[in-house]
């Protein structure tokens, strides 16, 4: 029962993972950046949540909604100021104005909140059986699987089935195209952010609701784990991050509690190398066949 | 005049591509710019939809100047391109690449599909395949299907029979004029002279930049100079 029960909390972690993922991916197949300030959007929602709920006393579900909302201005903003005046410039530039993003976006939230970590409050207010608990399942880990599940249906069904998604779909091959098609490719490519960022505020307040513990680097190595997801389940790819984030909270949960915690990140890192040395585009990265 | 360009310069950084290039296309006209390799009309037809900017001069579609219409607003305008190398998007059913060149309608979508699968068959047999998986000449029916879909009044066309096989450059021609007789008016940029001057009613040649010819077709086909240059003789 023990391992069912570190099972349980790799596929919750892994959810988690999954959820910030799906921002990595989106905007990485769009606009072909690395979001470096990706993990500090789930750190901002976690705090507006937090705010929301000790010091306004919102209810859990208007303290996420409003958390979706900042997170959403958020990383429209960011792409707008930062990211879209360097759409010419070489990815190196790109690369290390993210990270610029991600350092002001720690220091601003430690200037507005402080060094001292928040306590945060579960936003999940119900409890599960006795029966069910015993076997490791919190209610916590209910919720995250069961939003990361809606989550991906919702985004799936978003990018297949829309006009909006198909849109998204056709900027993240050719933009050139996309434009001649009409397709307005700035818009979109703020969309994907909004939507990344959206996802982002609902990571954060899983997390925090799981770890309980609020610092302005709290969103650093869960980014860098999901970053890690992403590239695993192949970039680019939203089943990819799926499975991505799915499996590398499992392995991670499984090496801390058969292996060791201290090499539990080493050995998620290598079993990434191993994969990308086998299969370079990651588990489902896309093969374009290519034709003249 | 449907679409009217005047006194273009277009540059790469310091490269001079687009050296005062001028010409005009009628309402029904089959217009084509012929040139070899690197004269400069793919980027033409670039600067015409706006993916490129000219430094002077002005173009007017339709009495309106487009010179400086975001790109992605053109096509409302009734201007469609067919990009050099199809740049259809490969990953994406046949069908969905038809329903992008539509993205700008709200109706008629439906209409849309059932006049371009009856132009092409071809395609209605393959909606639901991968569009990286069809083989030239089927990536270049539906580069066209999916600009058709706008409804253009005018269709740009860069070098569509590039790459293919004589008897499916013979079908890509014939459907361009098939496609003329219907109402659209065509601009075709063609590396292949003889195919294009034999379906066009007249023609500029384009040479490092510069518009050094202009007459009608037929005129063209008889030119010495032309003959000599782009015409094997
Ligand atoms: N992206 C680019 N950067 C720099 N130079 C370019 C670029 N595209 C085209 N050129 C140059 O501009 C000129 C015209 O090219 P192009 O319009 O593609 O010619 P064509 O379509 O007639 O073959 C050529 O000299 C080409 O080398
Ligand atoms: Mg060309």
């Amino acid at each position: 029962m023990v391992f069912f029960s570190y099972l349980i909390s790799g596929i919750s972690l892994g959810s988690v993972y999954a959820i910030i993922a799906l921002g990595y991916t989106m905007v990485y197949g769009i606009a072909k950046m690395l979001n470096f300030a990706h993990g500090d959007v789930i750190m901002v929602g976690g705090y507006i949540s937090f705010c929301a709920i000790s010091y306004l006393s919102l209810p859990p579900a208007v303290a996420v909604l409003l958390a979706m909302v900042v997170c959403t201005v958020l990383g429209v903003l960011i792409e707008g100021l930062a990211y879209r005046p360097l759409r010419q410039a070489g990815s190196l530039a790109v690369l290390i104005t993210a990270i610029g993003v991600s350092y002001f976006l720690q220091n601003a939230a430690q200037l507005i909140w402080g060094v001292t970590p928040k306590i945060y409050t579960s936003v999940v207010s119900f409890r599960l059986p006795n029966s069910l608990t015993r076997l490791g399942l919190s209610s916590e880990a209910l919720v995250t699987v069961l939003s990361c599940v809606v989550i991906m249906v919702a985004l799936t069904t978003f990018v297949n089935k829309t006009k909006m998604g198909k849109a998204m779909r056709a900027c993240s091959e050719d933009k050139g195209a996309a434009q001649l098609m009409g397709i307005n490719v700035n818009a979109t490519i703020s969309m994907t952010f909004a939507i990344g960022s959206a996802l982002a505020a609902i990571a954060g307040v899983l997390l925090c609701s799981a770890y309980t513990t609020l610092l302005p680097t709290t969103g650093s190595m869960p980014g860098i784990k999901a970053f890690t997801a992403a590239v695993f389940g192949g970039i680019g790819s939203i089943p990819g991050a799926f499975v991505g984030g799915l499996l590398l909270g499992i392995i991670e949960s499984m090496a801390k509690a058969y292996i060791s915690t201290d090499l539990a990140n080493a050995i998620v890192f290598a079993v990434l190398i191993v994969v990308l040395l086998v299969k370079p585009t990651g588990l489902l990265g896309k093969y374009v066949p290519e034709k003249v | 005049m449907l679409l009217k360009v005047e006194d273009i310069n277009v540059y790469y950084g310091a490269i001079h591509a687009i050296k005062g290039v001028s010409f005009e296309v009628e309402e029904g006209e089959i217009v084509t710019l012929i040139g070899a390799n690197g004269a400069g009309k793919s980027t033409t037809l670039k600067t015409v939809s706006g993916l490129l900017r000219s430094k002077t001069g002005s173009i007017t579609f339709e009495d309106k100047d487009i010179s400086a219409v975001q790109p992605h607003k053109l096509v409302a305008h009734g201007l469609a391109h067919v990009p050099e190398g199809r740049r259809v998007f490969l990953q994406m059913t046949v069908e969905e690449n038809l329903e992008m060149g539509a993205y700008v309608k709200n109706t008629g979508v439906e209409e849309g599909l059932a006049k371009v699968y009856e132009l092409f068959p071809r395609l209605r047999e393959r909606r639901r395949q991968i569009a990286g998986t069809l083989s030239g000449g089927e990536q270049q029916m539906l580069a066209m299907g999916r600009a058709l879909m706008s409804e253009p009044k005018l269709m740009m066309l860069d070098e569509p029979s590039m790459g293919l096989a004589p008897i499916l450059v013979d079908q890509i021609f014939e459907i361009i004029q098939s496609l003329h007789k219907a109402g659209t008016t065509i601009l075709l940029v063609e590396q292949n002279a003889q195919m294009a001057l034999s379906v066009a009613d007249r023609g500029y040649v384009l040479e490092t930049g510069k518009v050094v010819k202009s007459a009608a077709a037929q005129a063209l086909l008889k030119d010495e100079a032309v003959k000599a240059a782009y015409l094997g003789g």
